[in-house]
């Protein structure tokens, strides 16, 4: 029995075979079934993002295991065969299975360092694996020590905070500036693919008024439909910065739009309230003297990819921490996983029936007094005889049981029945110290 | 004289609530979210400060036992029930808000003036029965309250300064990222100047009142101190006019608030004299 995991992510593998393999939603519960059918996976959840798909699996016997997972994931496409799909693929098995694990949930592994998406997709995996019930004992307990790892990470390091894109940098100065967003208004100038992913930003952050001009005033008018914006004529847009609390300027203009006269016009105007300016045009369309001025804020392209790099250098600094916190979750989990072999189980199971008999023993001489020889052998035999009595049975069950599909929650039950964690820990200390 | 002991003991742990909350201004962790616990050196400055506050409080209360009436007669009094109700507003602050950051800025201002007074040797043994009027003490109550009320858009006027600076030359570090944004400081800066303005009205009116009891005139030997007063009031008064109706906000706002501050500490001076 071992847990293994087989896939592939976006730094083993391209786009193309990323997509041919990605299950959908809708796919995942006839994909698990697929994947459990064979008698060798005990235990199957599968991850399937945008970034990567990985079979993480308790197996009966890791190499059989392995050769079943890479034949189910290159059957997910008829026009993918064993040996194109094999050199992307990377596999783990044991504690390496789940390292990989926990660094995944955490976002270590991801393409973005840090971000936050992965920890939810981790999740719905394991529902669905809950739903189809393809998880038991192990990987229930293996993908929720995952995701607690993975808060604790989020909360004891630094990981996921701060801006690591240009329209999110934005939207955290803006909030710094103005507090919460909502009732802000927004002008684009320039309506290019990077002035509207950062009117997403901002409308996701409760701006809900935005202007936007744009030299093509169709362009403008689209654009504005898909935000309940409003398009203005281009040369419209010097009498709307009184209005404006954020301009993103992204024109492409071979010259400045916006001169320090024009500014401090329009800051009278609005009676000293702040406004934040982000030019994002390369050449710089807003005038970088307008940043004296009191109250105005301007952030030019190469500032917020400077704040864009800082941060990105702090959350690989904290990505060691990070390894740090993993590396200490693995042993505990590791141990316990070690716990499910039934070997140890039987040996501590029987010390514990042993060591109470002894006790008992001992007890009774010292109410009986001195027994004699033959006294004290029958004492021996009739105690001896009903602890092994007693045990007979869940022993030969656990014997015979641990290889079947209901094994390692037999293995469990018992370890919570006999509360043997002591004896089992116990045992392991003892022998390291050997 | 118990109260001694225990000013002593406020006055050691305000020391070392400011030395922990000036500590934790490079402490690079961010700021707790909504609902976390504060962390460790957190949570000992939490502590030193609240120590402090408890002897302080008790030693104001063996005071007012003592001498019978409100411990505001003179210069040093007046300054310590100031900084002893300034970090009740800091712990009104931190459980209301969670902006902890403010401690780094409220804790020295409370243990400075504490310690700045305590410096002074205490002038009023026999106090003059015709301060214990009950015009008296509402005066100075409403008028120190009203002065906690202006240091509070005083500090808020700083961190607006800091915070400014810190997004004009683009340093985003860790204290920038733990301070509030410059809308929240704005606003308090305009409502702690509005819920001062009224209390330092009225403390300048009982006070007019209470010379009229006891000197038979509104306005009293004391002239400087009231000219002062009454040039402190004009100053936030065109504060409060200038914000309203000619939009005199954010960093103009800040500025002003610390100007009228120094005024304010003019008129602590001269209760002296």
């Amino acid at each position: 029995m071992n847990m293994v995991i087989v896939g592939l992510n976006h730094r083993t593998a391209s786009v193309e075979i990323r997509e041919r393999l990605a299950i959908s939603d809708a796919r995942m519960g006839d994909a698990l079934f697929r994947l459990t059918n064979d008698p060798v996976i005990e235990e199957g959840v599968i991850l399937s993002t945008c970034n990567r798909v990985e079979v993480c699996a308790v197996v009966k016997d890791t190499h059989r295991g392995f050769e079943v997972i890479k034949k189910f994931l290159a059957a997910s496409d008829a026009k993918l065969s064993l040996e194109s799909v094999t050199p992307s693929l990377y596999i783990h098995s044991s504690s390496k299975a789940i390292e990989h694990l926990f660094r995944v949930a955490s976002s270590l592994d991801s393409m973005i360092l840090g971000e936050p998406q992965i920890l939810g997709q981790l999740k719905d995996a394991f529902d669905h694996a809950i739903l189809h019930k393809t998880t038991g004992i192990i990987l229930n307990k293996a993908f929720k020590k995952a995701i607690s790892v993975a808060k604790r990470v989020r909360t004891e390091t630094k990981i996921a905070e701060s801006a690591v894109s240009i329209s999110f940098a934005a939207v955290e100065l803006a909030k710094k500036i103005f507090g919460a967003l909502t009732g802000k208004s927004v002008m684009l100038i320039g309506a290019g693919e990077m002035a509207e992913l950062a009117a997403r930003h901002f409308v996701g952050n409760g701006v809900d008024s935005i202007t936007i001009a744009n030299r093509s005033y169709e362009r403008a008018v689209k654009l504005a439909s898909t935000f309940n914006g409003m398009p203005i004529k281009f040369e419209a847009f010097e009498d709307e910065l009184v209005k404006s609390d954020i301009v993103l300027c992204s024109a492409g203009a071979p010259h400045y739009l916006i001169t320090r006269e024009a500014v401090e016009k329009v800051i009278a105007l609005r009676q000293n309230r702040p406004i934040f300016f982000i030019d994002i045009s390369v050449p710089r369309n807003i005038d970088p003297e307008i940043n004296d001025l009191d109250n105005v804020f301007l952030y030019d392209i190469d500032d917020l990819q400077h704040s864009v790099q800082t941060n990105m250098a702090t959350r690989q600094k904290e990505a060691l921490k990070a390894e740090k916190i993993i590396t200490e979750e693995i042993v505990s989990f590791a141990r316990w996983f070690k716990s499910l072999d039934a070997v140890p189980m039987i040996v501590a199971l029987k010390d514990r029936a042993e060591a109470i008999r002894q006790s008992e023993i001992e007890k009774m001489q010292n109410k009986l007094g001195d027994l004699t020889e033959t006294q004290r052998k029958a004492l021996e035999g009739l105690t001896a005889s009903i602890v092994n009595k007693l045990l007979h049975h869940p022993l030969t069950a656990l014997k015979n049981e641990v290889h079947s599909k209901n094994g390692n929650m037999i293995l469990e039950t018992t370890r919570k029945l006999f509360a043997l964690e002591e004896v089992l820990s116990r045992d392991k200390t003892e022998k390291k110290e050997d | 004289m118990h109260n001694v002991l225990f000013f002593k003991a406020t006055l050691l742990f305000y020391f070392l609530g400011t030395a922990l909350f000036l500590l934790n201004l490079w402490d690079s962790r961010s700021e707790r979210a909504e609902g976390d616990k504060p962390s460790w050196p957190q949570r000992f400055a939490l502590f030193a400060t609240a120590a402090g506050f408890v002897f302080h409080t008790i030693a104001l209360g063996i005071q007012l036992k003592e001498d019978g009436y409100i411990p505001l007669a003179d210069l040093q009094e007046a300054v310590s029930f100031f900084s002893w109700a300034i970090v009740l507003v800091f712990f009104w602050i931190e459980i209301r808000y969670h902006l902890y950051i403010l401690g780094s800025f409220i804790l020295p201002l409370a243990f400075l003036s504490l310690i700045s007074v305590s410096a002074l040797p205490s002038e009023v043994t026999t106090l003059n029965s015709t301060l214990l009027n009950t015009w008296f003490g509402i005066h100075t109550i409403l008028s120190v309250l009203g002065i906690v009320a202006f240091s509070i858009a005083f500090l808020a006027g700083i961190i607006y300064l800091i915070q400014d600076r810190f997004l004009k030359s683009k340093q985003l570090n860790s204290l920038y990222s733990r301070l509030p944004s410059l809308d929240l400081l704005d606003q308090w800066n305009k409502k702690a100047i509005l819920f001062g303005f009224p209390l330092l009205t009225l403390g300048i009116i009982s006070g007019a009142l209470w010379s009229q009891y006891t000197e038979g005139t509104l306005w009293g030997k004391n002239d400087s101190k009231q000219a002062l007063s009454l040039g402190v009031w004009s100053f936030y008064l065109l504060v409060l006019h200038g914000r309203i109706n000619i939009g005199w906000r954010a960093k103009k706002a800040a500025r002003l608030a610390i100007i009228g501050f120094v005024g304010v500490i003019f008129i602590f001076v001269s209760l002296k004299y």
